[in-house]
This record gives structure tokens, C-alpha cells and sequence, in this order.
């Protein structure tokens, strides 16, 4: 092939990505769109969301706490590491919260839940929509985005704040742990460093965050499972795709919040 | 009179793959119609496409003489809570107790709906015992009961089949098929069924129509159905590998 053609080839290929992109981009908003706009409006099923608040919360604790409390303490360490070389071991406490709350905290807590809860809810709604359930439920009068995928939603939307707290809290807790235990710092004054350090502001943040993953996690989830056809193998891909596609939007979210509230 | 329902040249293409092409046909208030046709000649989607569920690309579907294509929000929950579906798999919920997939639709209190349950576990020949049982519990046969309760829960106007039999033994499959013609003649019910099984369709029919490549190149009443005339239709009905259908078939 001459390099001519080899380029245009290569436009052509770019084009159609790009194209398929935007597509794409264009039928999840929508689907957003449809999705938000009939939870705000009745029949609401609080049964559903209570379940989903149970299913999404509570059951991600431990997997969000234990990730917070090791990175709490890893990030401790290698802050003293850093530190010592310029004889700057005290600012431990300082970065670490600084560090939890404004990015590890969150960042993490959502992409575990991501891997809990957007795998989960895509496996579910693709199997029942592959399965004709989806279907069924339209002719027993019931709106699939209000009963089944409205819940998930609004639940992970009020769930991932109270996690990211809890996770915020371990993380601190784990480079407490490990200053006072392993590199000597005097507790009652790596307390008082971290609460001096720590804003209401980076609290606020750290939750608004946590909200808008858990936004993403959730509609990612009900997207692909929604969307997904073709079997089991189908609602595979469908849970592989979830789990990626909220992966990389907290990912990007999370840079945006963050130049966005702390970059000027 | 009017029909039940009527289709007018209901198209539907699926990427680049034409499933129906036109198709026309009538269903009369009380009767039961069957449609046959092989696997994969569209035969769901026809009656997704009656029950808004999917959204033909041309053609006009009457339901008592009104416009169904195109209904929106309220108006079209209104016109799907007119219809009973049994769907191909059951497509019962698993996270639900049988009791509750029965009385989804239904409203009132715990105990009314359980009542309700079993009344229409009652006329399907189930006992009270599976109430509270797991669909993922149930043998083949006995979800497709369940899910035949539930089609028929808030007694509706119109009931679709869709493949009522498939995948059941033969004994199962002939209580099926009496359920359903005993649901059709005592709840004065209009109904219209999918399927490949021959003796469901001679059993449930009052007429029967074949859809063949994306529209129904035939139509008439059961007892028509040997002397047909049409070699599509002998074919299907004596299944007959030989003949003018031909199974895209490849050697491996
Ligand atoms: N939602 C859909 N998306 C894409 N293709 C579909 C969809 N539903 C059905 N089809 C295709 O339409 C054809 C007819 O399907 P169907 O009506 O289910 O056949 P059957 O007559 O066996 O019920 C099949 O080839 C199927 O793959
Ligand atoms: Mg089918």
C-alpha cells in the first residue's frame, strides 16, 4: 500500500472511533436524561431503594475500609520516607489527611465500590433483560427505570457519601496507626496535627465527589445491563464494560472536581 | 366489526437484517389465533411490536380500531395493561417469591394479593404450597404455570403466548395447551399465540396464520390447515426437511 492510502486508512479509522464516541457519549446521556427525569417523578418504590441503600452501603463497608485503612498506613510510611530526606518527617500527619480526603479517600472507595456494585447491578438487569424480565415488568405496569434501575441510583448517590466518610475516617486511622506504632510520632500531637490540617472544605469536597461517582457507578451499571442482548455472554461483556467505563469516569470526574475546587 | 387487532404492513429491520416486511393480519374480539413460522422469523417480535415493546419502522397497528405505534408514557402503560403476556422463558422474576410474582401487578394489601395468588395458582392447577417457593425452584413445567397465573393475574382483555410449550414433555405441553383453551372459552378472552408445535397450535387455534420471511403468506381456519393448498404451509405442518423452505444450512 502506498503511504497515501495507508493514511487515509488511518483517518478513516480515526474517524469512525472518534464518530462511535460521540455516538456513544450521546446515548448514554440520554439514557441519563430519561433516567433522572422519571425518578423524579412517581410511583417511587422505597422498598427497592432500601434494599439497594442495604446492598450498596453495608456491604461495601469492609472491602471500602480495609482499602482505606491500608492505603492510610502505606501513604503514611512512604510520607516519612520522603519526608526524612528533607527533614520534613513531621509534615506525616498533614499529607496523609490531606491526602485521604481530598483524592485516595474517595478515588478509591469508588472504584471498589465500582467493582462491587457496577458489575453487580450490570450482571443483574442484563440477565433480566436477556431473560425477558425487563420486558415483563413493562406489561405488569411497571417502569423498569423507576422500579429497578431509579433506586439503584438515587442509593448509590446517598450511599457513597457516608462511605467515602467512613473510608476517609480508616484512612486517617491507618497513618496513625502506623506513625505511632512503627515511626514514633507522639499520638495525642499526630491528632492534633490532623485536625488542624483538615478543612471543611476538604470534607466537602471529598462528599460531593463521592456523590458524583457514586452517580456514575450506579448509571453505569443500569446502562450496560439495559443494553446488554446476545446471552450470557452478552450480559459478560455488558459487566466487564460497566466496571471499566465507571472505572475510568470516576478517574476522569475526580481530575475535573479536583482543578475545579483546588486548582486555582 | 372491528378487529381486536389489526397490523398493516408492519416493518421492522434490526441493523441490516429485515426481520418483518409488511405484515397484515386481523385478530377478532374472542378468538384465538396462532401464529407458526420457523425459529427466527419474527414471530416475538410481531407481538413486541403489538405490545409496545418494540417500535416497528412502518406500518400501523389497531387495537379496537385505535392507533397503538407511537403511544408515549401514560397512554401507552394504559394500552400494555390491556394485554397478558406469557412469555417465551416464563421471564419470571428470581428475586421474587412466587406469591409476589403472581400478584405483581395487582394492588391492595399483603393478604389480598396472596389470596389473589392463589386463586389464579388455583386455575392454573397449582396448589398453595408453591406460594412462598422461588421460581428458580420450580421444575420447567411448573414456572411456566406460574408464569400463566401471572399473565392472567389482572385479567386482562387480551392474552399473547409466546411459545407455550417449547422445551416442555409432551404431557406438560398438553396440559398447557388445555389451560389455555379453557382460559380463551371461560374468560371470554382474545388471545393470540406463537408457536412451532403443531399439536399446540391444532389444540389452542381457532385460526391459524404462518409468517414466513417477514410477513404471513397464509391464513385460515384450523380445520383448513391440512388442505391449505400452500406448499409453505404442508411443509411446515408435516415437517418436511424437503420442500420450498429452505434451511440455510452449511457443512462444517
Ligand atoms: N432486540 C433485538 N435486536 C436485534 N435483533 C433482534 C432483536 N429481537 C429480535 N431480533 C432478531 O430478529 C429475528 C427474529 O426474532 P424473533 O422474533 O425472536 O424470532 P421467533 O420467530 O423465533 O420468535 C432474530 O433473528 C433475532 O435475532
Ligand atoms: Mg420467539
Amino acid at each position: 500500500m502506498s503511504p497515501v492510502t495507508t493514511l487515509a486508512h488511518a483517518l478513516i479509522a480515526l474517524g469512525t472511533v472518534v464518530i462511535g464516541l460521540f455516538a456513544a457519549i450521546g446515548r448514554l446521556a440520554r439514557f441519563a436524561v430519561t433516567l433522572v427525569g422519571r425518578l423524579v417523578r412517581p410511583p417511587w418504590y422505597p422498598a427497592q431503594l432500601f434494599e439497594q441503600m442495604l446492598v450498596i452501603g453495608w456491604f461495601s463497608l469492609p472491602v471500602v475500609g480495609l482499602t482505606a485503612l491500608f492505603t492510610g498506613s502505606a501513604l503514611a510510611q512512604q510520607i516519612y520516607i520522603g519526608g526524612s530526606r528533607f527533614n520534613a518527617s513531621s509534615t506525616v500527619p498533614a499529607v496523609t489527611v490531606i491526602g485521604i480526603v481530598r483524592e485516595l479517600g474517595p478515588v478509591l472507595g469508588g472504584l471498589m465500590v465500582a467493582g462491587r456494585v457496577a458489575s453487580a447491578m450490570a450482571a443483574e438487569i442484563g440477565t433480566m433483560r436477556v431473560t425477558e424480565q425487563i420486558d415483563a415488568l413493562t406489561t405488569l405496569r411497571t417502569d423498569p427505570f423507576r422500579y429497578l434501575m431509579g433506586p439503584r441510583v438515587v442509593a448509590a448517590v446517598l450511599m457513597m457519601p457516608l462511605l467515602v466518610l467512613v473510608s476517609n475516617a480508616l484512612g486517617v486511622m491507618g497513618g496513625w496507626l502506623l506513625a505511632t506504632g512503627r515511626l514514633g510520632f507522639n499520638s495525642a500531637a499526630y491528632l492534633n496535627t490532623t485536625a488542624q490540617f483538615l478543612k471543611a472544605d476538604d470534607v466537602w469536597s471529598s462528599m460531593v465527589k463521592a456523590a458524583v461517582f457514586g452517580f456514575f457507578i450506579a448509571l453505569m451499571g443500569c446502562y450496560h445491563g439495559y443494553h446488554s442482548s446476545g446471552g450470557a455472554a452478552g450480559v459478560g461483556r455488558a459487566t466487564t464494560n460497566a466496571v471499566v467505563s465507571a472505572f475510568i469516569l470516576i478517574l476522569l470526574s475526580n481530575l475535573i472536581i479536583t482543578v475545579i475546587v483546588f486548582g486555582s | 366489526m372491528t378487529a381486536r387487532i389489526a397490523l398493516r404492513g408492519v416493518a421492522k429491520q434490526f441493523g441490516a437484517k429485515q426481520v418483518l416486511r409488511g405484515v397484515d393480519l386481523a385478530v377478532q374480539p374472542g378468538e384465538s389465533l396462532v401464529i407458526i413460522g420457523g425459529s427466527g422469523t419474527g414471530k416475538s417480535v410481531t407481538i413486541k411490536c403489538i405490545l409496545g415493546l418494540i417500535r416497528p419502522d412502518a406500518g400501523s397497528i389497531k387495537v379496537d380500531g385505535r392507533e397503538v405505534t407511537g403511544l408515549k408514557g401514560r397512554a401507552l402503560a394504559d394500552h400494555q395493561a390491556r394485554f397478558g403476556m406469557l412469555f417465551q422463558g416464563g421471564a419470571l422474576f428470581d428475586s421474587l417469591p412466587v406469591w409476589r410474582n403472581v400478584s405483581f401487578a395487582l394492588s391492595g394489601s399483603v393478604a389480598s394479593r396472596r389470596a389473589a395468588a392463589a386463586d389464579n395458582l388455583a386455575r392454573v392447577g397449582l396448589g398453595s404450597d408453591v406460594l412462598d417457593l422461588r421460581p428458580s425452584s420450580l421444575s420447567g413445567g411448573m414456572q411456566k404455570r406460574v408464569a400463566l397465573a401471572r399473565a392472567i393475574a389482572a385479567r386482562p382483555e387480551i392474552l399473547f403466548f409466546d411459545e407455550p410449550t417449547t422445551g416442555l414433555d409432551p404431557i406438560m405441553a398438553d396440559v398447557i395447551n388445555d389451560l389455555i383453551r379453557t382460559l380463551v372459552t371461560d374468560l371470554k378472552i382474545t388471545a393470540l399465540t406463537i408457536t412451532h408445535d403443531m399439536s399446540s397450535a391444532r389444540k389452542i387455534a381457532d385460526r391459524v396464520a404462518m409468517l414466513y420471511e417477514g410477513s404471513i403468506i397464509w391464513q385460515g381456519s384450523r380445520d383448513e390447515l391440512d388442505a391449505s393448498g400452500n406448499p409453505y404451509v404442508d411443509q411446515f405442518v408435516h415437517g418436511r426437511a424437503d420442500g420450498p423452505i429452505k434451511m440455510p444450512l452449511r457443512t462444517l
